[in-house]
C-alpha cells in the first residue's frame, strides 16, 4: 500500500514534468508566432503596406482623341467618330470559330469579318480583346447584350474610330493608323513613351498620320481608382483628363488635289504642287491610291493580298519613293549651270547638225538633221540635245552636281512624310564606289547626264521642289504637306515652316534666259498643244525619260510593250511674273511628256487660278463624301 | 428558486477558463462581423452555434469524466466506422473525400469526431492498465493512433491526419512514453518525410504548399496567395491597425478564406500587433487555465484527457496563426472560438466541457 502510493506520487511527478516541458514548448512556439507578427508589423510595415496600395489602387490610362487633320481650307481630311464594336477575349474563349459562329447566329458576320479578325489574332496574339465587327447598330448591341451570358470572352465596347471621309483622295499624303504591333511597341518603349500608350490601341502607320504622330496621338489620362481583388472598380480617387492630340491643318487643297487625281484617270504616276513662296505643298497625287479605311480596324488578308501584289503597285508612293531618269526636265537647271558656272552665256549660239561627236562616241539629236543654230533660250523651246550634250562634256562633274545639290536633285527634300527615297545625282566619288571595276567617270557618261538620261535617278517630289526653287528665283523652302499645328484646346497655332531653309545665289539675268526658255515652250514649243489658249501665262518644260535603251532603234511607242514605255514629265510653273505654283506631272510608261503629263498639268493649273472651277471639284461627286465603301474602293485598287 | 437554479447551472463552470474563452469567442464575432463585410447574416449564424456549444459545455461538464470515459469505445469505433464509410461513399470535394453525406444530419466531417474520440479512448485504455503498463500498452495504444490516421492521410487530407496523430500522440507522451521512442520516432519522421518527398508519395499539391512556405512568391497566383494576400493583410496592419472595419485587403476581397481559416489575417489587419498580441495572452492564459487542471486531477484519466486537449487547444491556435502568418503550411485549420463554422465549433466547446467536467469533478473523487 505504502509503495504504491509512493508509486502514484512518483507517477504524478513524471506527468507533472512532462506537463512542463509542454508548457515551455507553448510558451517557445506562442515567443515564435509573437517573433512572425512583429517582423511582419513593424520590420516589414513599410513594405506590406505599399503592397496592400498596390493591391488596392490601380491606374487605369484614359486614351486621348486623337487630332483631326483638315486641308488648307478646313476641310475634313480625317476625323474620329464613335462606334460600337463587337470585340473577342480570345484568352478567355476556348473554341474561337466555334464563338464566333455562335455569334453570327446573332448577328451578321461577313466572310471579310472572319478573316480579318483571324490575320489580327495571328498578328498580335495579344491578352487584349481583338475586334470581330465594328459599327454596330444599336439593334446589334441590343442583341450581343441581351445574349452576353452564353457569350463568355464577347464585349461590346465603344470606341473611336478613325475615318478618311474622301477614301482613296490623298490617301498618301495622309496615310493611315492601325493596331499597334509588337514593332510599334518597341519603337514607343525606346522613346520611353510607354505610359502614354498605355490605353491606346491605334498608330499612325503610314503618311502623316505616322509622320505626326507625336502631334497627333495626345497624351493620355490617369484614372487613379480602387479596385477590389476582382479588378472591379469601387471608386474612382482621382482624375487626370487626357489631352486631345494637335488638329492638322494641311497644306494640300483637297479640291485641287481631286481635280488632280481625276486628270490622271486610270494612268500610273505622280503630281506634286508647291507653292513657290511658301513650299507649301498644294496638291500631292500618287496614283493608284488605295482606300486608307481599309486599314483601319486591321485589313482582311484578301483585300492586303490585292493592294500588296498588284503589279500597279498601289501602295508605292510614287512622289516620294519612284526614282526616274528626269529627261528633257532637266534642261532648264543645266541652262541655268551652263550660265552659272560661265560654259555659255545666254547669247552664245551653237550650230546643231543633229548629232554631237566626242572621242569614238556619237549621240543623236532628237531632231534628224538638226535644229540650226542654237542659243540657250532655244535650246530650252526645242529641247536641242546637241546643246546640251556640249555643255555636259565642258562641264566639271563635281562642280556640276554642287550646282545641282542644293536644287535638291538627289537630295531627300525632308518633306514630312516618312519614307522618302533620295534618288542619285552622280559624281565622281560615286562611280568610283559603284563601280570599282571601271571606276572612272567617262566623259560618255556626263554626255548621256546633260539630257536627264543615264545614271541620275530624281524622284517627282526632287523635280517638283527644283522647279519651285527656280520659280522663287532661288529662295528654297522645305517642301511640306503640313502647314499648321494647332492646339485643339487652346485654339493657338503654329507654323510648320515659317521661313526658308536657305537661298542659292544665283544671277537675276540668268534666271530671266530659262524662264523666257520655258515661256516659249508653252508659246511655241512641246507644250503649245496643251496649254493652248490658257488664260494665265506659264512655262514649262516637258521630259520623256527611257525606260530601257533601244540600242539605235527607233522608237515606237506602238511596239513597245506598256510597261517598257518611257515615262512622261512635264514641269511647269505660273505666273511667269511672280509664280504662285510649280508642279510636276509624272506618268508612268506614258509615253511623250507632251501628250501624257502636259494635259494633266495643264487641268491642275487652270483650276488653280479659276476659283470656280476649283469650287465644283467636289461637287460633281457627293458620294465621295460618304462613309467610305470599302470593297468598292479595293476594287478600284486592284 | 431562482438562485438555486442558477448554482445548478454554474457549479461545475469553471468561472476563469469560461471567462477567457467567453472573451476569445466575443472577439471572434466582432472579427466575424467586419470579415462578412458588416452583414450581420453570419454573425448571427455563429451565435446561434456558440449558444448550441456553451449549452452542450455545460451539459458535459455536469458529467464526471467516469461518465463520460464510457463513451470512448463507442464514439471511437463510430468514428472509425464513419471514416471507412467516407473512404467508401465520401463527398468529393476538391479532389478529396473528406464529407459523408448523412440522411437528417447533413454534411458530416468523420476527422472532426476523431479529435475528441481518440485521445478519449486513449486515456480510457491507459487507465485501465494503470500501474502494470508496460511496452505491449504503447504498442496497442499507437495502433488505436495508426488507424484513424492511416483513414485520414489517404482521404487526402495530410493537415488534418497530423493534428489527430498529434492528439494521440500528447496521451502517450503524457502517459509517460519513453524520450527514447519520442526521438526516435521524430528521426524515423523526418527520414520518413525525406523519403515520401524523394520518392514522390506526397500529392504535388502538398509538395506544393510546402514550398509555397519556404518562398510564397513563387507561386503567387495559386497556392502562394493565400499567403502573399494574409501576409500583406497583416503586415500592412502595423502597429495599431487599420481600425474595426477598416482593412482594404478584407473589404475589397484579397483575403480569401478570410471567414474561416484566415480569420485570422483580419483581425491582424485591422487590430495590428497590439491586436496580436492581446490575442496570443488570450490564449496563453486559457492554455495556462488548462494546465493548472490538468495538473490538478486526480485520475490518470481525468490528467490524459485535460492535458491532451490542453496541447490540442495550442496546436490548433499555434498552427493557425503561423500558416496564416506565412510560418507553416497551409492546413485547413480553424482558429479555435474565432473561426466560422459549426462543427469546430462544437469539438472545441465539448472539449471546454470535458476539461471542466475533470476541474469540477475532482473534490468529489478526493472526499
Amino acid at each position: 500500500m505504502h509503495s504504491e502510493l509512493r508509486n502514484h506520487d512518483q507517477e504524478l511527478f513524471w506527468y507533472r514534468r512532462r506537463l512542463a516541458v509542454a508548457a515551455v514548448v507553448v510558451i517557445v512556439a506562442f515567443g515564435a508566432l509573437f517573433g512572425r507578427f512583429f517582423y511582419l508589423q513593424v520590420i516589414q510595415r513599410e513594405h506590406f503596406a505599399r503592397m496592400a496600395e498596390a493591391n488596392r489602387i490601380d491606374v487605369q490610362p484614359e486614351a486621348p482623341n486623337r487630332g483631326i487633320i483638315t486641308d488648307r481650307n478646313g476641310i475634313v481630311l480625317a476625323s474620329n467618330y464613335s462606334a460600337y464594336t463587337l470585340e473577342l477575349n480570345p484568352q478567355k474563349i476556348a473554341d474561337l470559330d466555334a464563338a464566333i459562329d455562335e455569334i453570327s447566329r446573332i448577328v451578321e458576320v461577313t466572310a471579310r469579318d472572319r478573316r480579318r479578325f483571324k490575320r489580327l489574332y495571328e498578328e498580335f496574339r495579344s491578352n487584349d480583346s481583338l475586334p470581330l465587327k465594328s459599327r454596330l447598330t444599336d439593334d446589334e448591341v441590343a442583341r450581343i447584350a441581351a445574349n452576353r451570358y452564353r457569350l463568355p470572352g464577347v464585349e461590346i465596347k465603344a470606341r473611336l474610330f478613325r475615318q478618311y471621309p474622301f477614301g482613296e483622295l490623298a490617301s498618301h499624303v495622309i496615310g493611315y493608323i492601325g493596331r499597334i504591333s509588337q514593332k510599334d511597341k518597341e519603337r514607343i518603349d525606346q522613346h520611353g513613351l510607354s505610359d502614354n500608350y498605355r490605353g491606346s490601341d491605334y498608330i499612325g502607320k503610314v503618311g502623316i498620320e505616322l509622320s505626326y504622330e507625336k502631334e497627333l496621338h495626345g497624351s493620355a489620362g490617369a484614372n487613379e481608382v480602387e479596385v477590389d481583388a476582382s479588378r472591379r472598380v469601387i471608386r474612382t480617387l482621382s482624375r487626370k483628363p487626357p489631352v486631345t492630340g494637335n488638329n492638322l491643318q494641311l497644306s494640300i487643297d483637297i479640291r485641287l488635289q481631286k481635280i488632280a487625281e481625276d486628270a490622271f484617270g486610270s494612268k500610273r504616276g505622280a503630281l506634286v504642287a508647291i507653292e513657290p513662296a511658301t513650299g507649301d505643298v498644294l496638291a500631292f497625287v500618287s496614283r493608284p491610291g488605295y482606300d486608307p479605311n481599309l486599314f483601319v480596324d486591321g485589313i482582311d488578308p484578301q483585300n492586303w493580298d490585292a493592294l500588296n501584289t498588284s503589279e500597279d503597285k498601289p501602295l508605292l508612293n510614287r512622289p516620294l519613293q519612284g526614282a526616274y531618269p528626269p529627261g528633257s526636265t532637266y534642261k532648264p537647271f543645266m541652262a541655268l549651270m551652263a550660265q552659272e558656272l560661265g560654259i555659255r552665256t545666254a547669247q552664245q549660239a551653237i550650230h546643231d547638225p543633229g548629232f554631237f561627236r566626242l572621242g569614238g562616241g556619237y549621240w543623236r539629236d532628237d531632231k534628224a538633221g538638226g535644229h540650226g543654230t542654237v542659243d540657250l533660250v532655244k535650246s530650252i523651246v526645242v529641247s536641242c540635245d546637241t546643246y546640251y550634250y556640249q555643255v555636259a562634256a565642258e562641264a566639271d562633274i563635281d562642280a556640276w552636281s554642287a550646282f545641282m545639290k542644293p536644287f535638291g536633285f538627289g537630295q531627300k527634300t525632308g518633306i514630312d512624310i516618312e519614307g522618302e527615297l533620295p534618288g542619285l545625282l552622280p559624281t565622281r566619288e560615286w562611280k568610283a564606289k559603284r563601280f570599282p571595276k571601271d571606276p572612272k567617270l567617262h566623259v560618255g557618261d556626263q554626255v548621256s547626264l546633260g539630257i536627264g538620261q543615264g545614271f541620275n535617278t530624281f524622284t517627282p517630289l526632287q523635280m517638283a521642289y527644283a522647279t519651285a526653287i527656280l520659280a522663287n528665283r532661288g529662295v528654297a523652302f522645305k517642301p511640306h504637306v503640313v502647314k499648321r499645328v494647332q492646339d485643339a484646346r487652346t485654339g493657338e497655332s503654329r507654323l510648320t515652316q515659317p521661313a526658308p531653309i536657305y537661298t542659292i545665289a544665283l544671277k537675276s539675268e540668268h534666271i530671266d534666259a530659262v524662264m523666257r526658255g520655258l515661256a516659249g515652250v508653252v508659246k511655241e514649243g512641246t507644250g503649245r498643244v496643251a496649254f493652248q489658249s490658257a488664260k494665265y501665262t506659264s512655262g514649262g518644260k516637258t521630259g520623256t525619260a527611257q525606260v530601257f535603251s533601244l540600242r539605235g532603234g527607233e522608237y515606237r511607242a506602238s511596239q513597245v510593250h506598256e510597261r517598257m514605255r518611257d515615262h512622261a514629265w512635264y514641269i511647269a510653273l505660273a505666273p511667269l511674273e511672280k509664280p504662285t505654283i510649280a508642279l510636276v506631272a509624272f506618268v508612268e510608261n506614258g509615253g511623250f511628256g507632251a501628250e501624257a503629263a502636259a494635259p494633266i498639268a495643264r487641268k491642275v493649273m487652270d483650276a488653280h487660278f479659276d476659283p470656280e472651277l476649283l469650287a465644283a471639284a467636289l461637287k460633281r461627286e457627293p458620294t465621295q463624301l460618304a462613309a467610305a465603301r470599302p470593297d468598292a474602293a479595293t476594287r478600284r485598287a486592284r | 428558486m431562482m438562485q438555486q437554479l442558477w448554482a445548478k447551472f454554474t457549479d461545475h463552470l469553471d468561472p476563469f477558463l469560461f471567462a477567457i474563452v467567453t472573451a476569445i469567442t466575443a472577439l471572434g464575432l466582432l472579427v466575424l462581423f467586419s470579415a462578412a463585410n458588416e452583414a450581420t447574416a453570419r454573425v448571427v449564424s455563429q451565435s446561434q452555434k456558440v449558444a448550441i456549444a456553451v449549452v452542450l459545455m455545460i451539459g458535459i461538464a455536469h458529467l464526471s469524466p467516469q461518465f463520460i470515459a464510457r463513451f470512448a469505445v463507442p464514439l471511437y469505433a463510430l468514428g472509425i466506422v464513419l471514416l471507412l464509410g467516407v473512404a467508401f461513399g465520401g463527398e468529393v470535394v476538391k479532389g478529396a473525400r473528406r464529407w459523408l453525406k448523412i440522411p437528417g444530419l447533413g454534411n458530416v466531417q468523420p476527422s472532426e469526431i476523431m479529435k475528441i474520440a481518440l485521445p478519449l479512448i486513449l486515456a480510457w485504455y491507459f487507465e485501465r492498465h494503470e500501474g502494470s503498463m508496460n511496452w505491449r500498452n504503447f504498442a496497442v495504444a499507437s495502433a488505436l493512433v495508426l488507424v484513424p490516421f492511416g483513414l485520414v492521410v489517404r482521404q487526402p487530407d495530410l493537415g488534418t491526419a497530423l493534428l489527430i496523430g498529434a492528439c494521440g500522440f500528447y496521451v502517450l507522451y503524457l502517459a509517460g512514453l519513453d524520450w527514447r521512442i519520442i526521438v526516435g520516432g521524430a528521426l524515423l519522421g523526418a527520414l520518413g518525410f525525406w523519403a515520401a518527398w524523394e520518392f514522390n508519395w506526397l500529392h504535388d499539391y502538398q509538395k506544393e504548399r510546402i514550398l509555397t512556405v519556404i518562398d510564397p512568391t513563387r507561386d503567387a497566383q495559386d497556392a502562394g496567395w493565400h499567403t502573399t494576400q494574409a501576409a500583406i493583410a497583416i503586415g500592412s496592419g502595423g502597429l495599431l491597425g487599420k481600425g474595426w472595419l477598416n482593412g482594404t485587403q478584407t473589404h475589397l476581397e484579397f483575403l480569401p478564406e478570410k471567414h474561416t481559416d484566415f480569420i485570422f489575417a483580419v483581425y491582424g489587419e485591422e487590430f495590428g500587433l497590439l491586436g496580436g498580441i492581446v490575442l496570443l495572452v488570450l490564449y496563453l492564459l486559457m492554455i495556462g487555465r488548462c494546465f493548472v487542471i490538468a495538473a490538478n486531477a486526480s485520475t490518470l484519466f481525468g490528467r490524459l484527457m485535460a492535458g491532451a486537449l490542453t496541447l490540442m487547444f495550442f496546436t490548433y491556435a499555434f498552427v493557425n496563426m503561423g500558416m496564416v502568418s506565412g510560418m507553416l503550411p497551409v492546413v485547413g485549420v480553424p482558429l479555435p472560438f474565432m473561426s466560422f463554422g459549426g462543427t469546430a465549433l462544437m469539438t472545441l466547446f465539448i472539449a471546454v466541457g470535458i476539461l471542466m467536467s475533470v476541474q469540477t469533478h475532482r473534490k468529489l473523487v478526493n472526499s
